[in-house]
């Protein structure tokens, strides 16, 4: 039974609607429905899409000093000043500055505190948590709540109002707010939170309650959404995963996310990281598109400047927003200016690319 | 899955149609094009290019993997379907029709005999 694949509360729902169903990170997870992925990623962009993310981990920190503990193991303000209600994103580094995952923490309470971890990194975050507490901050109580609690993530430029019909017209978080409200009957704590560039929530309703609800906004016409759809949108908005753009053998600052280190404070690994931000990283993640359509760049491809391989590929995929094909690799720190022409080799293929400022989308604000 | 009887299928889910001129067009049958999901690349050989029965003749990409294209009969490449390199969703859209991939003449038509018909492809891919 060891490797038997776990289901979220949405299981049922995934197979009804003709979700492809494979194995992710220990989850069975759908990484299509039948309309197929650029479809499912272009009604996110144009209307709003809907995916089942509780396979990611939701740990409740709390106690009196689970603001201590969060703010020394997590990259973000987790300061006094942060108040309940308000989200940040930032990463869990190892005492090298390595980067173990990354995650958004929320506050809902004085001492009461949620970090969502990626699937993959569940037990290796909880683990990290679990440590750090026993040495500073034995009070502090790390409790697992991904079986009891479910996420919804309804993401495109109509998810508000969608949410709005489901809540009574309630007034919804602000961007990196979260508030515990009903919808569509049911409480759930709903952040204005998400991985696709989009406006949208992510809802975390009680498991029992998740299936009625996720139903719900697919009847009001919300596009079921799977992984594949997920990884397209969150590589055009220039949203990293872990595991694939950045793991411990890398630093925030080579990975392009001081903006979400909070320098001035003592993290755990902050000198590394402080160092590297002063000295400069010798290598960057970086963007790249290529000149024409063609092969897709696929992590590990190499990349090539000067008949020289100086990178390879962490990410790359078409984008059905542009129209092109895009990337991400670790490229020597010269390459940092948008415009410098470099090469991917994609199977023995040479295609011509330039590097570009993230993201590649950015949505319009408009309205 | 769709598998029309006016023509014959490989193992690798190619399709291929016998013209009366001798012409034979090939493809990627619909459930290939289901199971890859959306086709984002196409490559082709060259116009000229001298094939053997089951040859590794091309590359098909979708949003999540890539596979080898194998042709289902031997022959001359007479002609390649730019259509399908150009907008390679063409392949989802329309297998069996406008998203054809190659026109081959065959060198020798009892290759045919090789393939599947399509009561035994839709038995194979039920």
């Amino acid at each position: 039974m060891a490797d038997a694949l776990l289901q979220t509360p949405l299981h049922a729902e995934h197979v009804r609607l003709g979700g492809r169903m494979v194995p992710f990170a220990g989850w069975e997870m759908p990484i299509q429905f039948g309309g197929g992925i650029l479809a499912e990623a272009r009604a996110v962009r144009s209307d709003a899409g809907l995916f089942d993310v509780s396979h990611m981990a939701r740990l409740r920190v709390s106690g009196g000093d689970a603001r201590a503990l969060l703010d020394w193991t997590h990259t973000a303000d987790i300061g006094e000043a942060m108040p309940v209600g308000r989200a940040r994103y930032g990463l869990f580094c190892n005492e090298r500055g390595g980067i173990i995952d990354d995650g958004i923490v929320y506050r809902l309470g004085e001492e009461e505190f949620l970090a969502v971890a990626n699937a993959a990194n569940a037990a290796k975050v909880r683990a990290w948590l679990e440590r750090r507490r026993n040495e500073r901050f034995p009070g502090v109580s790390v409790e697992d709540l991904t079986a009891q609690v479910a996420m919804i993530a309804l993401q495109g430029p109509h998810a508000m109002e969608m949410l709005a019909a489901a809540t009574g017209s309630a007034e919804p978080p602000r961007p990196f707010r979260v508030a515990e409200m009903r919808v569509g009957g049911a409480a759930a704590w709903v952040a204005r939170t998400g991985y696709t560039g989009e406006d949208g929530v992510e809802i975390m309703p009680r498991a029992e309650d998740a299936a009625a609800l996720w139903r719900s906004f697919a009847e009001a016409g919300a596009e079921a959404c799977g992984l594949g759809a997920r990884d397209v949108l969150r590589l055009e908005a220039g949203l990293l995963l872990h595991g694939s753009d950045m793991d411990e053998s890398v630093n925030p600052v080579e990975a392009g996310l001081e903006r979400f280190v909070n320098l001035g404070s003592d993290f755990c690994g902050a000198e590394v990281v402080r160092r590297a931000a002063e000295e400069g990283a010798e290598r960057r993640l970086t963007g790249f598109k290529t000149r024409q359509r063609g092969a897709v760049p696929r992590p590990h491809s190499p990349l090539v400047a000067g008949g020289e391989r100086v990178g390879e590929v962490t990410s790359g995929g078409y984008s059905p927003t542009l129209d092109t094909t895009i990337g991400l690799g670790y490229l020597p720190a010269r390459f940092g200016a948008p415009g410098a022409p470099i090469q991917v080799d994609v199977r023995g293929k040479v295609i011509e690319a330039e590097t570009v400022p993230l993201p590649f989308y950015t949505r319009s604000r408009s309205g | 899955m769709e598998a029309p009887d006016d023509r014959k299928y490989s193992k690798e889910h190619e399709w291929v149609v016998l013209h009366d001129d001798g012409t034979a067009l090939v493809g990627i049958s619909d459930f290939a094009q289901n199971q890859l999901g959306d086709v984002v690349f196409v490559e082709l050989p060259k116009v000229g290019a001298a094939l053997a029965q089951f040859d590794q003749m091309g590359e098909i990409e979708s949003v999540k993997a890539v596979s080898d294209l194998y042709t289902p009969v031997g022959g001359e490449v007479v002609e390649v379907n730019a259509d399908v390199v150009n907008k390679p969703e063409t392949v989802n859209e329309d297998p069996y029709g406008k998203g054809w991939l190659i026109k081959v003449r065959m060198d020798n038509a009892a290759e045919l005999d090789n393939l599947m018909d399509a009561a035994q492809y839709a038995a194979l891919t039920a």
